[in-house]
Parts: structure tokens; sequence; C-alpha cells
């Protein structure tokens, strides 16, 4: 292998992408659009249901009731209505997904039978949000019939029993509960895949389109030092993205981030020569620069959408399911990206995800230097 | 010139390529010694390009040897990748890098120190008066001049196997002088330089050609030597009007084919100082207005005609156009 040659391409194929809109935009634009995209739009938490009211009684304490809902950040109240048609029309029309009844003898059943029901009709199309929206809504309902309860203890002079039993969870690396703080590192691992394998999708095939491949072939240039060249400077631009990623998780996202740099960088890299070379091998089997970026687009986004663990636990799938996921190679890096960002892990801890990369690299390694044919046809 | 007694740079021997059941190359042989300017001719379809891409190493051939400065193409491919320069009949170059960068490009690929490197780019450039164009993208050149940035990246290692596949189509004469001006500075440090070419005109600078025919190639000698296989004489008469000349020509006995050229007609007779007098007759019988017939050295496309038959030539000059 000759440093020489491979420099001459590595250089030459960065030219190229510095002089050409589209690649740039590629290599520097989608990152920040993906991580905008995902970050945002994929967030598991449910707050903010809109939710209506109706309360038939109107009383002191129905409206406390209703108070205690408008102060959770889990609800929003959009409307009071004022019939039970209303109720209908709300929810046909997409008002609101949940509704608090209230019924007519709500506070002179507490006074007389100490105890009192209230409806929650629930918009049940989407299942998660439904069942979520409901224990959150007993929870709000829960707490105030303690404080009730207290309150009514005190008046007659007895002693306050806030509760019998009580569970004191203690949440760790994610104390925020938040979904955001375990999906970002998860997207950055998407982001990241998605883009390396795109942009080296193109570089063969391009040589193809544009005829440059005859001229090249007659040269002597080796396989490998083809690979290599063609790959380098894609793999500087994916530690860039890498970058970019970063920065918007921790500054734009606040992901906390509790590793150290320098296991990131390694297992970056570890990951993108495998995400580099799935595109280059696309591009040396496909030799057209619009068919090898949509296989590269469909390998990548749908496994490691599904089955990378980044929004849907592995854990909770099937066991055949589970077996499939040991394939994807994203998933390792998504177990590793979680947990330098959330639990600080250094690379000892990770031995496990880290090993699983570096065999993926070098097969891919060992395929991807040997595809390259020097033969037209 | 070739010298007699000197190991060839190029051997090829009985060599055969098939696509399917098209047969491309049909059992060629042929060799070329160093300081050699060789011409493949023959229509489109012919094989040339074919020929050229097993000698380059980027196509394999299905039987046959080929040999360059006595290596193996098939075997030692990158050994002989080394020596070789290769100019597709495509435009090969990036369009988006500059001429410079283009040329240092090649140069670094063939591993050439950048001072000499610079040298023969500078002396390359000069030739084919593409100085002023160094810092201009290669997708911004005219066609000719894309072809001669074409012939200086594929100089620029010192090859000593040059193998060029029409490398003149779409270049502008002056352009055209131009670039043989280099290749026969070429031919003068001892390179073997194949070349395919459209243009029959060009045909008569090389020193030997091969006449490809359907993936054969039944002629290959200097182009004088390939004159005096052609039976018979050639017979110019300029007119007006070729068409009805090449009608009243054709049954006139002693003829055995007439072939329109730019202001005249070319008459393949059997023997010339017998035929004249007959064809100037022919003509004044159908009142056809011409000046003086006389004989004349056969050019290519007449040899192409008398020697491969009309329809080789049709086919070419189809493909040339």
């Amino acid at each position: 292998m000759r440093i020489r040659r491979v420099s001459a391409i590595a250089l030459k194929e960065l030219l190229q992408v510095w002089r050409d809109p589209r690649s740039l935009m590629l290599a520097l634009l989608m990152p920040v659009m993906q991580m905008l995209l995902l970050g945002y739009g994929v967030n598991l938490d449910i707050s903010h249901v809109p939710t209506c009211t109706y309360d038939e009684e109107g009383s002191q304490l129905s409206q406390a009731l209703i108070a205690r809902f408008q102060a959770s950040r889990y609800f929003d109240l959009v409307a009071g209505l004022d019939s039970q048609r209303q109720i209908r029309h709300a929810m046909d029309g997409g008002l609101c997904k949940l509704v608090i009844v209230i019924p007519a003898g709500f506070s002179r059943q507490i006074s007389e039978f100490h105890h009192a029901s209230v409806q929650a009709i629930v918009d049940a199309t989407d299942d998660n949000t439904a069942t979520i929206a409901t224990a959150y809504a007993s929870a709000v309902v829960q707490g105030f019939s303690n404080e009730v309860q207290m309150r009514y203890e005190a008046l007659r002079g007895g002693t306050v029993v806030a509760q019998p039993l009580a569970v004191q969870s203690r949440v760790w690396f994610n104390e925020d509960l938040d979904s955001r703080d375990f999906i970002i590192p998860g997207v950055v691992a998407l982001v990241l895949a998605l883009v390396g394998a795109q942009l080296t999708s193109l570089t063969i095939a391009r040589e193809w389109e544009r005829g440059t491949m005859e001229l090249l072939l007659s040269t002597p240039v080796t396989p490998l030092e083809m690979m290599i060249g063609k790959l380098l400077p894609y793999f500087v631009i994916g530690l860039v993205d890498a970058g970019i990623c970063l920065a918007f998780a921790l500054l734009l996202f606040h992901v906390p981030f509790r590793g150290a740099f320098a296991t990131l960088l390694l297992t970056t890299s570890l990951f993108l020569v495998v995400v580099l070379n799935i595109g280059y091998l696309l591009s040396v089997l496909i030799r057209n620069q619009l068919g090898a970026s949509q296989i590269a687009m469909f390998v990548t986004i749908m496994p490691i959408s599904l089955l990378s663990g980044y929004t849907f636990p592995i854990d909770q799938m099937p066991a055949a399911i589970r077996a499939v996921t040991y394939v994807i190679y994203a998933r390792y890096f998504v177990t590793i990206l979680k947990a330098v960002f959330l639990k600080g892990s250094g690379i000892g801890a990770l031995w496990g995800p880290v090993s699983a990369l570096i065999l993926y690299d070098i097969l891919v390694v060992w395929i991807a230097g040997r595809a390259f044919r020097k033969r037209i046809a | 010139m070739s010298e007699p007694g000197a190991e060839p740079s190029i051997r090829v021997a009985a060599l055969t390529k098939r696509f399917g059941a098209v047969t491309a190359i049909d059992n060629v042989t042929f060799a070329v010694t160093s300081g050699e300017l060789f011409g493949l001719i023959g229509p489109d379809g012919a094989g040339k390009t074919t020929v050229l891409r097993v000698l380059a190493g980027v196509m394999a051939a299905d039987s046959g040897s080929v040999q360059v400065g006595g290596v193996d193409v098939v075997a030692y491919p990158e050994q002989v990748r080394a020596r070789i320069s290769y100019m597709p009949q495509r435009f090969g170059l990036y369009e988006d890098l500059t001429v410079d960068e283009n040329i240092r490009f090649f140069a670094d690929v063939f591993e050439v120190p950048r001072r000499v490197r610079e040298e023969r780019a500078a002396r390359l450039l000069a030739a084919s008066g593409m100085q002023r164009f160094r810092r201009h993208l290669a997708g911004q050149l005219s066609g000719g001049m894309k072809q001669k940035l074409g012939l200086t990246c594929a100089l620029v290692h010192a090859p000593k196997v040059v193998l060029l596949d029409e490398p003149t189509t779409g270049v502008d004469p002056v352009s055209r002088r131009e670039f043989w001006q280099i290749l026969y500075g070429l031919r003068a440090e001892g390179a073997a330089i194949v070349i395919s070419t459209a243009y029959l005109d060009e045909a008569d600078r090389c020193d030997r050609l091969a006449l490809m025919h359907s993936g054969g190639l039944p002629y290959c000698e200097a182009p004088d030597a390939l004159r005096a296989r052609m039976p018979g004489a050639m017979v110019e008469i300029p007119t007006p009007r070729a068409r009805a000349a090449r009608e009243a020509l054709a049954s006139v006995p002693g003829v055995r084919s007439v072939l329109m050229v730019g202001d005249g007609v070319h008459v393949h007779v059997d023997d010339a100082r017998k035929a004249l007098s007959d064809l100037e007759r022919a003509l004044a019988q159908q009142g056809i207005e011409h000046t003086g017939a006389r004989e004349i050295l056969p050019s290519i496309e007449d040899l192409f005609v008398a020697l491969l038959g009309n329809a080789a030539a049709a086919g070419r000059k189809a493909g040339a156009s």
C-alpha cells in the first residue's frame, strides 16, 4: 500500500465534496436537520394532554379538583364543557384527548359517604398515551383525595396519617425521568449511521456515473488503497458530524454528559468505520448514485430506528426479535452512547459492546477492502 | 520507427473476447515495438475499444495472451499498470477539479516525484497551448482542450506504453496538430503508442496500421505496404455531381468500385491507364461536367473500401459523423 496514492485519492475526494453543494449539504446540514427533527419529534413523555372538564356540580370542592389538573404540567385544560353532548363533540373534533367529569352531588357524597367518583373519559386511539394519561389523571385525583381526607381528619381532631405505606423511589442516571435524555444519545447514533452511509454510498458510484472510473481502473491504485483513500475524508466529515450532534445534544437538548470525551471519540470512530464501509460496499456493488443512496437509507433508517434500542427498549422485545437486534451494529453504539452520556461509563465497563463494534469493523474492512474489482463489467 | 530485432513492448497473441454471442475480438495477434506509432482503424463496433481495454488491463480477455514489456497483463496487472498510460474514449478526468489538480492527482497516483511532475506538466501544457488554463476547472474546458488535458495527465508519468482510444475525436484541427506533435515527441523518446482513430487522414501519420473488421485484424502493415496490397489503381475525378458520376461510372468495364469524396469521386479500377479514357467517355455521355481525371495514391479510406468492402466504409462513416 502506498501512502502517496491513498492521500491523492483522499485529497481528490475531499475537493470534490467541497465543490459539490449537494454532498456538502448532506455532510453538514443533514445532521443538523435530523438532530432537530428527531430530537424534538421523538419524545415519549406524555405531557400537555389536551383536557376538557365537565363540572356538573360547580362547587368549591369540584373547582379545587379542576385547579389541581390545571396546575399539573401533564394536562392542558382547553375548555370547560356543560353537557354530555359536548363531550362527544369535543372528543370527535379532536379538541381534547381526556375529559374529566365531576358529577353533580360530588361534595355531598364526600361529606355524607366519604366516597365519591370522578369520571375520566379518554380517547384511546393511541393506547400508550391513553394509558399514561389515565394513570396521571388517577394520580392527580388520588393526591386530591388524600388532601381531602387529611383535612377531614384534621377537622375531626384525629391524628393525621398521610399514607400508611409509601415507596420512596430514587431515580439514577436520568433523574428527571426525561425520555429525551434517554433518546438523544440514540438519535446521535442514528444520525451518524444515516449520514455516514449516505455519503460513502455515492463515492464509487459517482466515478462510474461520471465516466472517470475507466481511467482510474487503468492506474496502479489497488482495491485497498481505493477503499482507504475514499473513506478517509468521510471519516473526518463523520467526526465533524459527531461534533455537531454532540453540540446539539448538550447545548440545545441539555442532555447530561458524564463520560469521558476520549471514550466518546474512540467509540464513535469504531462506529464510523462500520457505517462508512457499509455505504462504500453498496456503492461498489450498485454503481449508481441514486440506487446506492436509496438502499443505504433503507438498510439504515428502518432497522436502526426499530431495532437498535434507541427508542424501543430491547429488553421488552419478543425473544426472536431480540435475537435479530444483535445483528444491528447500531445497537452496540446506542448502548455505549447511553452509558457514556448518562452513566459516565468508561471503556472498561463497555467492553462488551465495544468488542462487538471492533468485530464488526474487522468484518466490514475485510469485505470492503476486497470488494472493489479493477475491471469493467 | 520500429527497430528490427527489438523486443516488442506490446505482444498480443491469439486474443479473443466475447460478449455473450458477440465475438468482440476474434483471435487477434500483433506486436508493437518501442518507438512505434501503431494505428488501430476500423468501423465502430470492429473491436478497437475492446482491444485497448484489454491492453490497459481494465477488461479481462477470454483467451490469448497480452504482454507488456515482457510482463503478462492478466497475471500481473498492477506491475504493468505503472508503465502503461491509457486514455479512454470517454473523457475520464474530474470535471470538478482544475487542470492542475487533475495533473497532480494522476502524477501522485503514478508516484511521480514533484519536481519531475512540475517540469513535465509545464512542458506538456506549453506544447498544447494550455498554460493559461491551469486554474480552470476541467469541466469548463472546450472539447479539444479536455482531450489535450487528458493526454497531459496520461503522459505525466512518462509511460513506456501509451494507449489512446480515439483521442482526437471532437478536437479542432489546430489542437489535433499539437496533439500529434506531442505523440511524435513521445515516439522519439521510445514509447510504444497504440492509437485508435476515426479520422482516416490521421492514419497515414502512423508507422503501422491495423485494420480491424468485426473483431478480426486482417491487415497489419505500414501505410505504404498496405497501399501496395491494393490491387489495381485509384483515379480521382473532381466533379460537382458526385452522385450522378458514381452511377454513371459503376458499370464501366474495369471499374471495381466508386467512392464519393468531398469534391468528386474516387474510382477504383483494375488499370488506371486503360480506364482513364473509358471513364472520361462515360461522364461525357451523361453530360456530367468534371475536371481532369488523374491517377492518385489511394487514401486510407480508399484502401479501407478496397480491402474490407463497402459495408465497412459505410459503417465507419456513420460512426465517425
